[in-house]
């Protein structure tokens, strides 16, 4: 009888891209549960356009290039990119919005370059940033959360007005949207109001926006419970919100009326999603530990940079794809010592 | 040798890491629990004649001479070599090339040995007071003894028992640690053996003068420790420092353990004497004892025979040579359900693609896997840049830019990153959710390095050969043309060049000079010079008969 001729090593742990996907998606929920929560169906209906899109689109290319389709499919990590797009968007976009998102995301950022693992940009970003810039109009009308919205849709109306933009004839637009607390802070502070002024409206809550911290609670749980079962390590999310906290405290402190506070751009826009869920995608992102401690600073300074100074009321997408591009060199100046050599 | 001052061996004593590292199920517990086993003496014993890093042995035997145990059948050949002995009685049946145990699957010259049952012994020469031995007396003996390193490297332990001139020995580490998952020969070679092992180390100890002696022993291996602690204690000696490592794979790899144990670092493609450090295996150690004190030669090791793959998994002493598949019947054989044989650990041994293959020196492990043994195989997917490789890694390297530049062929690159330092452990690969094979892209790596670099050494033997030719070709052209221009020179001074006497001059005294050569060559004159009168006058004859008989010819053919 003769036994099959392999090398080493024979046995292999229980690691594999399928669950880390899959636990990333988890983590996920909670944050998706409660903006389904605060800001109604179009979270859902942002999520099954972005999923469907993205999945047939991955599978379209990798039919075109000659891959396993299924197989590739099943590693999850188009699914998690649509997730991640998904939250990103306002919850009443049009479906063609969510669907030009993703599809540019999974061909062009991702696909192109070769699929999973030779992206150099994170591909949902990607999706976000052409979103932005192209569609601005589209992108900044965002729902009302829960307590400030004057009126619901429900499901179907939802997907009618995803599909077609038609609203119920007793519901304006109006009454459904508002600006965003970082979109509000940048006008009003760009009309020489101070930031306690601004502070004190209607969409602020505790920390950032109202209903807009308790889903970046949530994403910070779902980020906490991603770190205990080791799908990310620390470096990333401690730097990303570390920097930001302390360029916002030091400009908070040097003048506290111009600009707002840590804790305020802590819960605010993408921060907590782009510690734990954007900055942390391994195949963007730097690989050594000090090379993430490096990405993760410099994210989170670029984000209080384009958001206190910069032309977007949110920095995170545009922080992230700076970064990105910094990766490489990143990753060629933190090289780990290796044994038997030393340093120089 | 200087008083020893290390503490004794129950204190506190610092410890260091290395970077990386897995924490693997050690499924010790297959096999460590029943004692070792002797291995049923075979009929045959297939020998291969290097079962040793370095030159291999030259047989001394014939085919049909009757050797006895112990007897000495193959001789070092050159420094890095070690010698071969009969591990029993028999008769020496053939000289000739077998399958062995290697990942090429090539054929090795191997004695074969038929055991005649007796297994008598050949006349030994123990040395019982070996402290009075030189060192390099001491050293003889191990040579003689065909030792070598019995963790599974298989290095000429004489050679490393060689401080070297200018080298002062301060550690001798010896390592118990068995990282490696279903192993556990080390194990009961400690717990049953234990007086053996340490009277070893104290062997070494001596051969290399060194300062102290640490034993390094992983911490899944309680009573084995406790067994060594016992039998130093029964010697009296605290000066050997008996030290618990944590379980981690691969702290038995000795870049590993120097590290845990002493702080200090292997330098890069060095040793560990360049650091003062000697690494030996504790089964070398008990093997080292037996060739001196005993005066046997390094005959049998103890094996693991393991995995779900075999009925009964335990520990056999076997002797070298033996079939591995004999040895697999003794434990019961292999269930239907086996996968792979391995030879080796689950991370770092080889496989084997049948067991009609024999044991050697080096084999410390069989290992039967079965179905669920082999942990998540899911299907190769592309890197995705995670990073666990580089966390695992016990010599600290970035595996995924390794893999990056092995897979593009940029081999400058993978060396850039320090290729030849990976220890090919398996960590990186057991690690990556992506299932990449990641060594086998470094040993690939490796290879063509290596197969560059031989194309390139032979490209400049070549070029400095067609050099050479070349100017050897210009300088003979060269002299050929002096010597011509030389000729004409002279022939252009001389008066009477074109004379007829002068030409005939010439043509005389080269007929002079070449007769002279011929004699000073030795070469026998022709018959045609020296003729005696007799002779002149029949050859004479023979020239007018043949002269008429021409005129004649032509007369007729006239007509």
């Amino acid at each position: 009888m003769t036994n099959p001729v392999i090398s080493s090593p024979h046995v292999h742990g229980p690691a594999n891209v399928s669950n880390v996907m899959l636990r990333v998606a988890y983590a996920l929920l909670p944050a998706i549960a409660g903006s389904l929560w605060l800001f109604g169906w179009g979270v859902l209906v942002n999520l099954l356009v972005a999923s469907a899109v993205a999945l047939a689109s991955e599978a379209t290319v990798l039919a075109l290039r000659g891959r396993p389709v299924l197989i590739t499919l099943r590693d999850g990590s188009a699914l998690v990119t649509a997730l991640l797009l998904a939250i990103a968007l306002p919850p009443l976009a049009p479906w063609w919005l969510v669907a030009v998102g993703s599809f540019f995301a999974i061909v062009f950022a991702k696909q192109l370059y070769g699929g999973l693992g030779f992206n150099p940009f994170n591909p949902a970003m990607a999706g976000y940033v052409l979103l932005l810039v192209s569609f601005p109009q589209e992108m900044t009308s965002w729902a009302a959360p829960a307590g400030l919205r004057s009126a619901d849709l429900g499901l179907v109306q939802v997907l009618l007005h995803s599909l077609t933009g038609a609203l119920p004839a007793d519901i304006q637009m109006d009454a459904l949207t508002s600006a965003t607390v970082l979109d509000t802070l940048k006008v009003q502070l760009g009309m020489a109001h101070t930031v306690n002024e601004v502070r004190g409206g209607p969409i602020f809550g505790l920390f950032g926006g109202k209903g807009w911290e308790v889903v970046n609670g949530l994403v910070l749980l779902g980020g906490l419970w991603l770190l205990w079962r080791r799908i990310i390590t620390w470096h990333v999310p401690v730097a990303v919100l570390g920097s930001l906290g302390v360029i916002a405290t030091l400009f908070h402190l040097i003048n506290p009326e111009l600009y707002a506070g840590p804790l305020f751009h802590l819960a605010s826009g993408g921060a907590m999603l782009g510690a734990f869920f954007i900055a942390t995608d391994p195949v963007s992102g730097a690989t050594s530990a000090r090379g993430q401690l490096v990405f993760g600073i410099g994210m989170g300074l670029l984000i209080f940079v384009i958001r206190t100074w910069g032309g977007f009321p949110d920095g995170v997408a545009f922080a992230v794809l700076l970064m990105n591009m910094a990766a490489p060199t990143i990753d060629y100046y933190t090289r780990p010592r290796v044994y038997g050599h030393t340093r120089g | 040798m200087t008083k020893p001052t290390s503490p004794p061996t129950a204190t506190v004593r610092k410890l260091w890491r290395f970077h990386g590292g897995l924490h693997l199920p050690d499924h010790k517990s297959l096999s460590c629990e029943q004692p070792i086993q002797p291995a049923i003496l075979p009929k045959r014993l297939v020998l291969p004649l290097q079962q040793h890093i370095g030159a291999a042995a030259k047989p001394i035997v014939a085919v049909g001479e009757r050797v006895l145990k112990g007897q000495m059948i193959g001789q070092p050949d050159g420094f890095v070599s070690a010698a071969l002995h009969a591990p029993t009685s028999g008769t020496v049946v053939a000289i000739e090339e077998r399958a062995v145990a290697h990942p090429s699957g090539l054929t090795a010259p191997c004695i074969v040995l038929e055991s005649d049952g007796e297994d008598r012994w050949v006349e030994l020469q123990p040395h019982g007071n070996w402290t009075a031995l030189d060192p390099s007396e001491l050293r003889n003996l191990i040579r003689e003894a065909g030792i070598v390193g019995l963790g599974g490297a298989g290095f000429p332990s004489f050679i490393k028992l060689n401080p070297g001139a200018r080298t002062e020995v301060d550690t001798l580490i010896l390592n118990a640690a068995e990282c490696e998952p279903y192993i556990t020969c080390d194990d009961r070679l400690m717990r049953e053996r234990a007086d053996e092992v340490i009277a070893g180390a104290r062997i070494m100890r001596h051969a290399l003068h060194a300062r102290r002696v640490v034993i390094g022993i992983e911490d899944n291996k309680p009573q084995a420790h406790a067994a060594l602690g016992a039998a130093l204690a029964r010697i009296d000696r605290s000066d050997i420092e008996l030290v618990q490592v944590p379980t981690l794979y691969p702290t038995g790899g000795e870049k590993q353990l120097i590290k845990v144990l002493t702080g200090r670092e292997v330098p890069s493609q060095g040793l560990p004497i360049d650091i003062n450090i000697v690494c030996h295996n504790v089964a070398t150690a008990a093997a080292v004892h037996r060739a001196v004190e005993r005066g046997e030669p390094l005959l049998s090791r103890i094996v693991t025979v393991t995995g779900r793959g075999v009925a009964t998994p335990r520990n056999l002493e076997v002797l070298i040579g033996t079939p591995i598949d004999d040895l697999l019947r003794q434990c019961g054989g292999t269930t239907p359900t086996l996968a792979r044989l391995v030879l080796g650990g689950p991370l770092m041994g080889i496989t084997l693609p049948h067991g009609g293959l024999p044991i050697t020196k080096t084999g410390n492990c069989i290992l039967a896997l079965a179905p669920g043994e082999f942990g998540q195989h899911g299907p190769v997917r592309n890197c995705i840049r995670c990073g666990e490789c580089a966390r695992a890694c016990p010599a600290n390297l970035l595996p995924q830019q390794l893999y990056w530049h092995a897979r593009a062929k940029d081999f400058d690159h993978a060396q850039d990153y320090n290729l030849f330092d990976c220890i090919e452990c398996g960590c990186c690969a057991y690690v990556c959710p992506a299932n990449l094979p990641l060594v086998q892209y470094y040993r690939y790596a490796k290879t063509e390095i290596w197969a560059q670099a031989r194309d390139k050494k032979k490209a400049e033997l070549a070029r400095e050969r067609h050099d050479f030719r070349t100017e050897r070709q210009e300088r003979e052209k060269a002299e050929r043309a002096a010597k011509l221009a030389k000729k004409k020179a002279a022939l252009e001074e001389s008066p009477a060049a074109d004379s007829e006497e002068a030409k005939k001059a010439a043509i005389k005294a080269a007929m002079e000079r070449a007769k002279a050569k011929r004699e000073a060559a030795g070469i026998e004159p022709q018959n045609t010079e020296n003729l005696t009168a007799d002779q002149q006058r029949q050859i004479e004859e023979a020239e007018a008969r043949r002269a008429t008989e021409k005129k004649n010819e032509s007369a007729n053919e006239r007509e």
